[in-house]
C-alpha cells in the first residue's frame, strides 16, 4: 500500500499539488489520471522521492518516506521500479548492461547467476534475443519492454510506470498495459500507472485517481468512471471516442 | 554575488555526494578505466598535434627574437623547454581539454538529466552524481598529468625537428639548452597544475551538466557554460598555484 497524506508541491510560488491524499491499494493496479499539465507526473515523481514535497507525508506500507534520509530512502528505493516516459534507458550501455546494473551494484550474484535473472526478464517481457543491442537500435515498443525488464529486476515491491504508452501505437499500447497488468498480479507488486489514455483506463485500471489543476478531484473504480457525475471528469473521459460508446452502451 | 554564492553552494554539495561511499567499488573501477578510454586515451591525439606545433613555433619565434651574439644559441632550446614544462604543457592544454572533455561532459550527463537517465539512477537506490562523475574526476587526475608529460616530450621534439629542418640553429645547441638548469621541480609542479585542472574541468563540467535542466537548448548552454567556467577556474587556479609553487 502507498499512501499520501496532504501532498503540496510548490513550483515557483505556483501550488502544482494542492492538498493531494492519496491510497493506492497493494497488489492491484492503480491509476493516476488527468489532462496534461494537471500534476499528474509531478504527483507520481513525489511519490518516488524524485521530487521533494513541501507540505505532507508519503508511506510505503506503514513506513513514512519523506522523514527518511538519503541512505534510508535508497533502501526503500531498491523495492521501487519505475518506467520512464522514455524509456530512460542507459545510451551507453547494452540491453542487457542496462537490466544487469542493479544486480551489479546491490546483489553478491555471480556473473552467471545475473545473466540467468537478465535472460528471465527479457524472456518474460517477450525480447529475448536483445541483449547486445544498444537503446538506440531498439523501436519505442521494445525501448518501453526493456524499461519494464529493467524496473523488475530486483523483483520491486512497487512499479510506478509514468506514461508507459506515450508515443506508441495503439497495438503496441495493448502489449505494454497489458505486460504491466501480468506483472502486477504474477508478482503482487503494488502498481502505479499515471496515464491519459483512456483504453487504459478501461483496461487495466482497478482504482483510479482523477488529478485536475493540482488536486485530487475524483477517485473510483473504471465501472465508477462512466457513471460519474463529476464535470471535469466527464469533460476528461469523454473526450475519448471510445468511453463515449462505451457510455451509450450501458 | 548571491548568484554567485549559490551556485558555489550547490557545486560543494554535489561534490559531497561525488565523494560518499559508492555502492560497490568494483563497479566504480570498471568505470574508471572506461573514462580513462573516453576522456584520456582518446585526447591524446589533439594534445600531442598541439604540442608539437606550439613546441616548433615557440622555438622559431625565440631563434627570430634572439638574434644577438651575446645571448647563446642553447637559450632557445632551454626557452622552449621551460615554456613547455611550465605553462603550455600543463596549462594550454588543459584550457584546449576544458573545451574537448569538458563539453563532453556536461552535454552527455545534461542529456542524461533531460532523458530521466539520471531520475532512473536515483530511483534504483543508485548515488547518480558519484556514479557518474566521480569516475570521471579519478579518471582524468591520473591521465591528465600523463597527457602533460607527453605533450613536454612532443612539444621539446617539435622545437628540435623545427631547429634540424630549417637551419635556424645547430639542433646539438638546441639539446644542450635543453638540459641547461634543469630543475625537476619544474617538472613535479607542472603535474600538481594538470591534476589540479583535472579536477576543476570534470568537476565543474558535472555540475553543469548534472543540473541542467528543460531542452536540448539548456544542454548546449550547460555545455557553453561549463567551458567558460571551467577555463575561468584554470586561469585563476594556475596563478594561484604558480603563487604557492614558483615563489
Amino acid at each position: 500500500m502507498i499512501r499520501g497524506e496532504n501532498i503540496v508541491k510548490i513550483f515557483d510560488g505556483r501550488r502544482v499539488l494542492d492538498d493531494v491524499s492519496v491510497l493506492f491499494d497493494a497488489g492491484k493496479t492503480n491509476l493516476i489520471i488527468g489532462r496534461s499539465g494537471s500534476g499528474k507526473t509531478v504527483l507520481l515523481k513525489s511519490l518516488v522521492g524524485l521530487h521533494e514535497i513541501d507540505e505532507g507525508n508519503i508511506y510505503f506500507d506503514d513506513l513514512c518516506y519523506t522523514k527518511l534520509d538519503f541512505n534510508a530512502r535508497k533502501a526503500v528505493r531498491k523495492d521501487i521500479g519505475m518506467i520512464f516516459q522514455g524509456g530512460a534507458l542507459l545510451d551507453s550501455s547494452t540491453v542487457e548492461d542496462n537490466i544487469r546494473l542493479p544486480l551489479d551494484l546491490f546483489t553478491e550474484q555471480s556473473f552467471e547467476e545475473k545473466m540467468e535473472r537478465v535472460n528471465f526478464c527479457l524472456k518474460r517481457v517477450n525480447l529475448p534475443n536483445a541483449h547486445k543491442l544498444y537503446p538506440a537500435e531498439l523501436s519505442g515498443g521494445m525501448i518501453k519492454r526493456v524499461a519494464i525488464a529493467r524496473a523488475i529486476v530486483l523483483n520491486p515491491k512497487y512499479l510506478f510506470c509514468d506514461e508507459p504508452n506515450s508515443g506508441l501505437d495503439p497495438m503496441t499500447s495493448i502489449v505494454i498495459d497489458n505486460l504491466i497488468k501480468e506483472i502486477t498480479e504474477e508478482y503482487n507488486i503494488t502498481t502505479i500507472v499515471n496515464t491519459h489514455d483512456m483504453n487504459s483506463v478501461m483496461e487495466i485500471g482497478e482504482k483510479i485517481v482523477f488529478i485536475h489543476e493540482g488536486k485530487k478531484w475524483w477517485e473510483g473504480t473504471k465501472h465508477d468512471i462512466l457513471q460519474s457525475d463529476n464535470r471535469e471528469l466527464n469533460d476528461f473521459v469523454f473526450a475519448s471516442a471510445m468511453a463515449k460508446r462505451a457510455k451509450a452502451n450501458m | 554575488m548571491i548568484k554567485f554564492f549559490d551556485t558555489l553552494g550547490r557545486y560543494c554539495l554535489l561534490m559531497k555526494k561525488v565523494f560518499s561511499r559508492p555502492e560497490k567499488w568494483s563497479i566504480y573501477r570498471k568505470r574508471i578505466v572506461f573514462e580513462m578510454d573516453a576522456l584520456g586515451y582518446n585526447s591524446i591525439g589533439i594534445a600531442a598535434i598541439i604540442s608539437i606545433f606550439m613546441g616548433a613555433v615557440v622555438t622559431l619565434q625565440m631563434a627570430i627574437n634572439l638574434e644577438s651574439p651575446f645571448i647563446p644559441r642553447s637559450l632557445i632550446g632551454y626557452a622552449t623547454r621551460e615554456t613547455m614544462i611550465l605553462e603550455f604543457s600543463s596549462t594550454v592544454v588543459a584550457l584546449i581539454l576544458a573545451g574537448k572533455v569538458g563539453s563532453n561532459i556536461a552535454s552527455e550527463i545534461g542529456t542524461m538529466r533531460i532523458t530521466e537517465q539520471i531520475d532512473a539512477l536515483e530511483i534504483m537506490g543508485i548515488n547518480s552524481a558519484s556514479y557518474l562523475i566521480m569516475p570521471k574526476i579519478v579518471a582524468t587526475i591520473f591521465f591528465f598529468p600523463l597527457l602533460t608529460i607527453l605533450s613536454m616530450v612532443i612539444g621539446v621534439f617539435g622545437g628540435w625537428v623545427v631547429a634540424g629542418f630549417t637551419g635556424i640553429m645547430m639542433p646539438d645547441d638546441y639539446i644542450e639548452g635543453l638540459f641547461y638548469a634543469f630543475r625537476p621541480l619544474s617538472i613535479i609542479y607542472s603535474l600538481i597544475k594538470a591534476s589540479v585542472f583535472a579536477y576543476l574541468i570534470t568537476s565543474i563540467s558535472g555540475f553543469f551538466g548534472y543540473y541542467a535542466q528543460g531542452n536540448s537548448l539548456e544542454v548546449g548552454r550547460a555545455s557553453t557554460k561549463a567551458v567558460v567556467v571551467s577555463s575561468i577556474a584554470i586561469l585563476v587556479f594556475n596563478l594561484i598555484l604558480t603563487q604557492i609553487f614558483l615563489t
